[in-house]
């Protein structure tokens, strides 16, 4: 299986404060992974650093998209980051409240159309089918996702679940071919977290999406994740499949801290 | 209990009132004849007003918070009156065939003052419109919109002047310097949030107006440019009559013009994307939008249609000096754009009626008027803080039952 993003020696310094510790991960075409750490190791400071939000003080982020190239894309802009197929989702739901959920994906596909202010005044035959195209496959994708029927809803009257799930429909309308979810499962119940798992894992095989997650709920990480990258103070301390991880003892060190011998 | 404590607040309301006021409207000194007048009547009218004028006010104050608590929740379902006659298409359309009738008529049925200070009201309707596209949707706080104003008019006064150029021929030229000097500030004032971003663009208003002010080479200084000629019509001889008539129905078509753009641009992709900056940027980035080519397309939008309007003040007036430009008309448009509720057309329209012609009207009060100014702001905010019409956004809505024979239709 092909590599699609690979960061090598990636450092993030806040001031004196290593928050990233040359991070090297790696995420493979078709799979899910997951990174986890206890809180405050730098896992979302990692997703910021690879979707532009913050440049690297060091190291490289390279992705090599299946229809393309390997290249470096430290320092890109997050806008163009999404435009190469990154896409993400935040930890703290950023949607747009005031929106309607079917609004809220057709942002997501502004950076897949290109219609400027002339075609909006005079709105052309171009520009009408190019609005058109928005919204039937905006409108598909929140049907693949389960919120068709709220299409018309405001963004934040919907239920907290489905706002996660939202998040992640307006990053699927990028067609991103790597998926960052932050902490997708946070708040939900055990039986929204089983639909999540489900929904991530339909991605997965069906738009033939990858997905790398920050996750805190163990349960779900064994049960998807191909891989598994652990990160505690900046520093990746261990990877592997979900068996490996759970046996490793520096990772049950880290979460659980150091056993005493009287 | 709780009425003897009303009652208390609103007698130390009133000795406050008393207190403050006295220097100015007890004590009147005679610089003359060297006396003092104690106008203690006075004191008393101030006092007995406040008092009762906060019972007044605690009554609206305590509506106010009834009303809100108890829609909780469901307050943004609640629509006004307003909002359901302007979503009733039947009621609508005879509005607006009525109100085109009026405009149509108005000319001719009201004298040549009238008719000049409703193409006035009709310039900053239009201006309240172009800064509606920065503010009102993609939300960014812009004070120095005069600025631009002044550059379109500068550019007609001053292409006229040494080349002779017409009002017709100055008017793109107008809007397009005005553009290009929105996107000249635009492009390092716009990595700027809120705040930062209001005080900037505050001060390139300012500037703009001590530049044309002392630059006398350049514009002439303080004394200005006059005799600047009125907007033609095939080189047809007018009046002065004719020709505010004329002006006033351009002025019509250009608010048609406006409103027409501003309408498309809203529901667009575009548009779209300002919304989306405006409610959470970091977010809209991570959407894949290009956030200074978002802002700085409102930004010189809005820029182009104040530099027309610029263009058409040079005309309206024949004149033009620095002093036309002052911050108080940024803050009047402003006010507009506020008053009126942010992203609203029709809310635009009637604030701007509001504010131009009620002056104009009103004036036996015209000393009073920015003081009746901050007390409608002040009122405003407290009671209405959406503006006079909430924008109620069309938005994107998906017809199910079309879907079924094969053809997804959505309509805006």
């Amino acid at each position: 299986m092909e590599t699609i993003l690979e960061t090598k020696n990636l450092t993030m310094n806040f001031g004196g404060i290593k928050a990233l510790d040359r991070v090297d991960l790696d995420v493979r075409q078709g799979e899910i992974c997951a990174l986890i750490g206890p809180n405050g190791a730098g896992k979302t400071t990692f997703f910021n650093c690879i979707t532009g939000i913050y440049p690297p003080s060091e190291g490289d982020v390279f992705i090599s998209p299946p229809a393309g190239k390997r290249k470096r894309i430290n320092g890109l802009p997050v806008h163009r980051v999404t435009a190469r197929g990154l896409a993400r989702t935040f930890q703290n739901i950023r949607l747009f409240p005031d929106m309607t959920v079917l609004e809220n994906v057709m942002v997501g596909r502004h950076c897949r159309t290109k219609a400027g202010v002339l075609g909006a005044i005079f709105r052309d035959r171009i520009t009408r089918k190019e609005e058109k195209a928005v919204v039937t496959r905006s409108y598909a994708i929140l049907e693949r996702i389960g919120l068709a029927d709220l299409a018309n809803a405001l963004a934040r009257n919907l239920p907290y679940g489905d706002q996660r799930r939202l998040e992640i429909a307006r990053a699927l309308a990028t067609e991103p071919f790597l998926l960052l979810l932050d902490e997708p499962a946070a708040g939900m119940n055990p039986r929204e977290t089983e639909a999540l798992e489900e929904l991530i894992l339909r991605i997965k095989t069906e738009e033939q999406i990858s997905i790398l997650m920050i996750e805190h709920d163990m349960r779900m990480v064994m049960s998807i994740s191909d891989r598994i990258f652990v990160l505690d103070y900046g520093k990746k301390i261990a990877e592997g499949t979900a068996a490996e991880i759970w046996e490793n003892p520096v990772v049950i060190k880290a979460y659980l801290g150091e056993e005493f011998d009287a | 209990m709780k009425r003897l404590a009303e009652l208390r607040e609103s007698l130390v309301i009133a000795l406050w009132f008393m207190f403050l006021t006295f220097p100015i409207l007890v004590i009147q000194v005679n610089t003359i004849e060297k006396t003092i007048i104690w106008r203690w009547q006075n004191l008393l009218y101030v006092g007995i007003g406040s008092f009762a004028l906060s019972f007044v006010w605690r009554y609206f104050i305590g509506k106010a918070a009834a009303g809100g608590r108890a829609s909780g929740e469901r307050a943004e379902e609640k629509t006004s009156i307003l909002q359901r006659i302007t979503a009733d298409s039947r009621f609508s359309r005879s509005a607006i065939l009525l109100t085109a009738l009026i405009a149509l008529a108005f000319p001719f049925l009201s004298s040549t003052y009238q008719v000049n200070i409703m193409t006035t009201a009709l310039m900053y309707v239009v201006l309240g419109l172009g800064l509606n596209i920065v503010v009102g949707q993609a939300g960014l706080l812009h004070l120095g919109y005069v600025a631009f104003y002044a550059v379109g008019a500068y550019t007609y006064a001053l292409l006229y002047q040494h080349f002779g150029i017409g009002f017709w021929t100055a008017l793109p030229l107008g809007a397009l310097m005005a553009m290009v000097f929105g996107l000249l500030l635009g492009f390092p004032v716009l990595r700027l949030r809120g705040d930062y971003l209001a005080i900037v663009t505050l001060g390139f208003g300012e500037i703009t107006r001590i530049v044309l002010e002392n630059w006398s080479e350049f514009s002439s200084g303080p004394s200005g440019i006059s005799e600047i000629p009125r907007p033609g019509f095939f080189n047809l001889a007018m009046d002065l009559e004719e020709s505010t008539i004329y002006l006033y129905f351009l002025m019509v078509g250009f608010v048609l013009f406006t409103i027409f753009v501003t309408n498309r641009l809203q529901n667009s992709r575009i548009g779209r994307a300002w919304l989306a900056l405006r409610e959470d940027e970091v977010a809209c980035e991570a959407m894949g939008v290009n956030k200074t080519v978002a802002k700085m397309t409102a930004f010189a939008l809005g820029s182009t249609w104040a530099g027309m309007m610029g263009v058409v003040f040079a005309a309206k007036t024949t004149f033009v000096n620095p002093a036309s430009f002052t911050f108080l008309e940024s803050a009047m448009i402003l006010s507009i754009v506020v008053l009126g509720g942010m992203g609203s057309t029709l809310g635009v329209i009637l604030a701007s009626f509001l504010l131009i012609l009620l002056p104009e009207y009103l004036r036996a009060f015209s000393d009073y008027r920015m003081l009746l100014f901050g007390t409608i702001m002040v009122v405003m905010m407290i009671f209405r803080p959406q503006g006079i019409i909430t924008n109620i956004r069309r938005t994107y809505e998906y017809h199910f039952e079309r879907k079924q024979n094969g053809a997804p239709d959505a309509s805006v």
